[in-house]
């Protein structure tokens, strides 16, 4: 019974393929402007950066090869304790931007209707109006000792003198949150958009209170939401350079800074790209366990996110 | 296959046609410091060569780096501090040889121009000439600390919190300074070196606590002088001078171990594409009306011959308090770094930035 | 008998809108209630007003005798069944059904054996671990129903869970859930705009529109003996009328239509001579016969209406056919197709007699809106 139809089926199977193999044509043509997009701004500039840390200098013009430029990174305490503070700094700045953010995208996401939910959404965009730099700025006139907050604080009588409420770590965190709350809030606002409300009725109707709900239903639904803008928000914090350096006290150095200074101070490529190298390498590191630990796959996040 | 070959030449054809293009209007790529080129300056510079000037805001490492970047092209004139040429230009190779034929020697005050060549030569090549030069010290609000007058002053207990630094290495080595040391004589001897600079680094490292805040550019430090934050930080004369202006109870202190003096200087990148633009340019800022322009807007003062008398008289008093000759004479001149010295320098600086 | 649920005068409004108007209901212990209605009239509201999603703008609720003012939802003894279904999907089944044990700070190994025995009840006793979007509609719809009834509720609300369902399905889970609440025995408050879920699975019926009950009864009640021509429009099909009172003696009644005919009829409520009326016949009530001129033609009684027609068309449906008739006044009448004339040939056209009984012929005040 078969075997007629078969010559019938491989007939048919040819111009298939002819229309498979046009198909991975015109696939090659529309994505070639995106892989070479992607090989030349991301791809090429990294290899450079990796090759050129491995160069060691030996004396003026002369180059060898060599891993001298991490064994003196990770040999030097200060720079080691800038990186692991650097990162501590950004969890903590993302985990404090999570807390803050999540109630303002329950809020645009659930409660919020057609004015004000628009309005919300506008005023959460509305600091990307103007450059990161305008924004430190902003926050430098009312954190300084001269500034706004101190000067309120003075006038309720709350403080006798001036006070200092620039450069120092806190300051780097309202910087870093202030920054970074857009990246947290839309995608948790998009995950919690989909959360039907009458999951959080039946939540409460079967007898959970409010935290009960939120724990076991909220947080569990908006998961990919959270670890999607966490990790957004985390790389920002760790690569931003601007705040931490404008706002940040003279104990605050940021990774980042390390990386310019070897970079445009020092003229050391070598040891810069070795430690923009570790940088990457680090928050690939800690973003990577993060999805471990949450049980979620980056597509799963960014993608939907 | 052949159409393939002909549409890159093609391509390459009008990139290349395209690239030409610019060179139609003569423009001067000029990489320099900020108030180096005040726009009636470049105006009038315009009218007298038709030649647009195309300014590109800078400072001494950011020049060595755009260089090193492009092996020296991207510009036509850059000013880096004489003290920064030898170093860089042994490590990059990032500027051309200067044809001192071109250039109207009558105009510059002798001393510095040669102090200039001497320290900018090498192989028996000159990179740079002077152009403004000015000193690095103390800038003091006398009403608030009226006691200060040395780097350790500013460390005294006092002015916690109440003090401002440049962490780079005029802090450092003004820090040594003040400690009784001479980096400069050690300069040919890493190993002392070392110790003179980690001596500074520890002593500002000791000091932190009195510093409010590192400042980063100038403007940094102005806001935070103006508004009464900080008394008294190590600055530029300039910034003192400016502020002076506007307040007489701030002026540039020099401090007791001596101010430390650098002079900027004009040197050609070495790939820059319009070297006669660049020696016209140099030719007439050098001008006394031209260069007095110049300090009037910079603060910093000219190696150019005779423009004193057209610098506006109230910058001239400041200066006047602030160099009587004898502190004018005790002026520690930045000799030029040798190459490799800037990274020592910059672990000690880091260790002092992260350290707590 | 204790009544498990009990509204008195509820009362919702919005602003200007009053959802819910004065409603008083009350649900005898382990009865299926159900609430019927359009959408929009109001029935909603009132569910979540029992729940304790949103409060009352003036009125009492009882739940097993006792004031829910005040009481938030999750601390009343009334779960709910939503619409769709809202199972959790980051839980599976187990945990799905352990929800509410587990709020109560029950031990696991209890919380596990009552688990256990509920899936056991719905014949899902393996599923348990299984995610939520492996269930088929009637198994995610018995897991919703297991979820409350673990709880061990005074009222389980259901609002409308069958709404998903395809039709197969949808007439299985009636008989299903009828089932279940007997089972159980727990008291059921059902809202439906679907007249056969309520009167196929409900001991009461509440006839729910424009934010007030119109009546409250047996299914049959409703069917058989409506109070009110929006009842009687709703629940069933009927031919409706609209005409005026010509002739009253007691609850007899002749009205004549629009159209000119002339009906016998009963009144519901008591109608004058010269009152605007509604008349409604049931179309199984209405019996149809070949006017062959060989059978003799049952004479017009002082009980029954007979009028001459002709058929225009069939409506074949099994056993819900119809048979379209067109009177000599021109009113279009549909009828149940008996028995005896679905095999036949009947020609389209061919002249029918049709007959209802003026008991059958109820009559309401106009104005009444029907549906």
């Amino acid at each position: 019974m078969n075997a007629p139809l078969n010559p019938a089926a491989s007939g048919a199977a040819a111009p298939r393929e002819e229309g498979a193999a046009a198909r991975r044509l015109s696939f090659i043509l529309v994505f070639a402007p995106f892989a070479l997009w992607i090989a030349l701004v991301i791809l090429v500039p990294q290899l450079n950066l990796f090759f050129l840390s491995l160069r060691e200098k030996v004396g003026p013009q002369v180059y060898a090869l060599g891993p001298r430029n991490y064994t003196e990174l990770f040999g030097e305490s200060v720079y080691v304790l800038t990186l692991v503070r650097t990162v501590v700094m950004s969890l903590l700045a993302t985990f404090a931007t999570l807390i803050i953010g999540f109630p303002i995208a329950y809020y645009i996401a659930k409660i919020a209707r057609g004015r004000a939910r628009t309005m919300l959404f506008m005023s959460c965009l509305l600091p990307f109006w103007v450059s990161e730099l305008v924004r430190v700025f902003g926050w430098m006139l009312i954190l300084r000792e001269t500034g706004l907050l101190s000067r309120l604080l003075q006038g309720l009588g709350l403080v006798d003198g001036p006070v200092e409420l620039l450069y120092n770590d806190v300051a780097v965190m309202v910087g870093l949150i202030y920054t970074s709350m857009l990246f947290m809030v839309v995608p948790l606002v998009s995950t919690l958009d989909s959360l039907d409300d009458a999951l959080v009725e039946a939540g409460y109707d079967l007898g959970g209170n409010g935290f009960v709900v939120l724990w076991e239903i909220v947080i569990p639904h908006a998961k990919p939401g959270i670890v999607a803008g966490a990790i957004i928000v985390f790389m920002l914090n760790l690569g931003n350079y601007l705040t931490p350096t404008l706002l940040g006290g003279k104990n605050s150095q940021w990774f980042t800074a390390q990386i310019y200074s070897q970079f445009i101070t020092r003229f050391n490529w070598e040891s810069g790209s070795a430690f923009g190298f570790v940088l990457l390498v680090t928050s690939s590191l800690i973003v990577w366990l993060a999805l471990r630990a949450s049980g979620q796959t980056l597509s799963g996040t960014i993608g939907k996110g | 296959m052949r159409d393939v070959k002909g549409i890159i030449v093609g391509l390459l054809a009008s990139v290349m046609l395209t690239a030409a293009v610019p060179a139609r209007a003569e423009t001067l790529r000029l990489l320099t410091w900020g108030d180096y080129a005040p726009e009636a300056v470049i105006k009038k510079f315009k009218d007298a060569t038709g030649i647009d000037v195309e300014v590109t805001i800078s400072n001494n490492e950011d020049m060595i780096s755009k260089l090193r970047a492009t092996g020296g092209a991207g510009f036509d004139l850059a000013q880096p501090s004489q003290d920064r040429i030898l170093g860089p230009q042994t490590d990059f190779s990032i500027y051309k040889p200067m044809d001192l034929s071109k250039i109207k020697a009558e105009l510059f005050l002798p001393e510095l121009l040669d102090a200039s060549k001497k320290n900018t030569a090498i192989d028996g090549k000159v990179y740079g000439v002077a152009h403004l030069w000015g000193t690095s010290g103390l800038v003091v609000d006398a009403r608030k600390a009226p006691d200060i007058k040395s780097f350790l002053d500013l460390c005294k207990s006092e002015y916690k919190g109440r003090v401002s630094m440049r962490l780079k290495r005029p802090a450092l080595l003004g820090m040594a300074f003040a400690l009784g040391e001479d980096p400069f004589a050690a300069y040919g001897d890493k190993a002392k070196y070392q110790a003179i600079i980690d001596k500074a680094g520890a002593a500002l490292a000791a000091c932190k606590a009195n510093v409010k805040a590192y400042w980063s550019g100038s403007d940094d430090l102005l806001n935070m002088i103006r508004s009464g934050e900080v008394v008294a930080a190590e600055a530029w004369d300039s910034t003192g001078f400016k502020l002076n202006a506007e307040n007489p109870d701030i002026n540039f202190v020099a401090p007791s171990a001596g101010a430390l003096g650098w002079i900027d200087t004009f040197a050609l990148p070495a790939k820059g594409k319009n070297d006669d633009a660049a020696y016209k340019w140099i030719n007439f800022v050098m001008q006394p009306e031209i260069a007095a322009m110049i300090v009037d807007s910079a603060g910093s003062f000219s190696a150019s011959k005779g423009s004193d008398q057209f610098v506006s008289p109230k910058l001239r008093a400041a200066f006047q308090q602030a160099f009587p000759p004898e502190v004018i004479a005790k002026i520690k001149w930045f000799p030029a770094v040798p190459a490799g010295l800037e990274e020592m320098e910059g672990k000690v600086l880091d260790k002092v930035a992260a350290g707590n | 008998m204790a009544n498990d649920l009990e509204c008195r005068a509820l009362v919702k409004s919005y602003g200007a809108f009053t959802a819910v108007n004065g409603v008083s209901l009350a649900v005898p212990k382990g009865s299926f209630f159900s609430i019927l209605g359009p959408s929009g009239c109001g029935k909603t509201s009132l569910m979540r007003m029992i729940a304790g999603f949103i409060e009352p703008t003036a009125g009492e609720i009882l739940i097993g005798g006792r004031s829910m003012r005040g009481v938030p939802p999750n601390r009343r003894p009334a779960n709910m069944v939503f619409q769709h279904l809202a199972l959790f999907p980051m839980m599976n089944v187990a945990d799905n059904i352990g929800y509410g044990l587990r709020r109560r700070g029950m031990a696991k190994a209890e919380i596990a054996r009552r688990v256990g025995a509920v899936l056991e009840r719905i014949d899902l006793a393996d599923s348990g671990p299984k995610r939520i979007d492996q269930l088929s509609g009637g198994q995610k719809q018995r897991v919703a129903i297991a979820r409350c009834m673990v709880l061990e509720p005074t009222v389980l609300l259901l609002d409308e869970p069958l709404g998903a369902l395809d039709l197969k399905l949808r007439e299985h889970m009636k008989v299903e859930l009828k089932q279940l609440q007997h089972q159980f025995g727990t008291t059921f408050v059902y809202i439906t705009h679907d007249q056969s879920e309520a009167l196929v699975m409900s001991d009461q019926v509440a006839v729910m529109n424009a934010g007030r009950f119109e009546q409250v009864g047996t299914p049959e009640d409703l069917y058989y003996r409506p109070a009110t021509p929006f009842v009687a429009g709703f629940v069933g099909d009927s031919h409706r009328w609209g005409g005026r009172v010509t002739a009253q003696a007691g609850s007899d009644l002749r009205v004549a239509t629009s159209a000119g005919l002339a009906l016998r009829a009963t009144a519901v409520v008591p109608l004058a001579e010269g009152a605007a009326a509604s008349v409604f016949v049931r179309p199984e009530a209405i019996e149809v016969r070949v006017a062959d001129g060989r059978s003799d033609p049952a004479p017009a009684s002082a009980d029954v209406n007979v009028f001459a027609g002709r058929l225009e068309s069939l409506l074949f449906n099994g056993a819900n056919s119809r048979a379209m008739i067109r009177l000599e006044r021109g009113d279009l009448i549909g009828a149940v197709l008996p028995q005896n004339l679905l095999g036949t040939r009947l020609g389209e056209g061919a002249a029918v007699e049709i007959r209802f009984a003026a008991a059958a012929t109820l009559a309401f005040p106009a104005g009444g809106d029907a549906p």
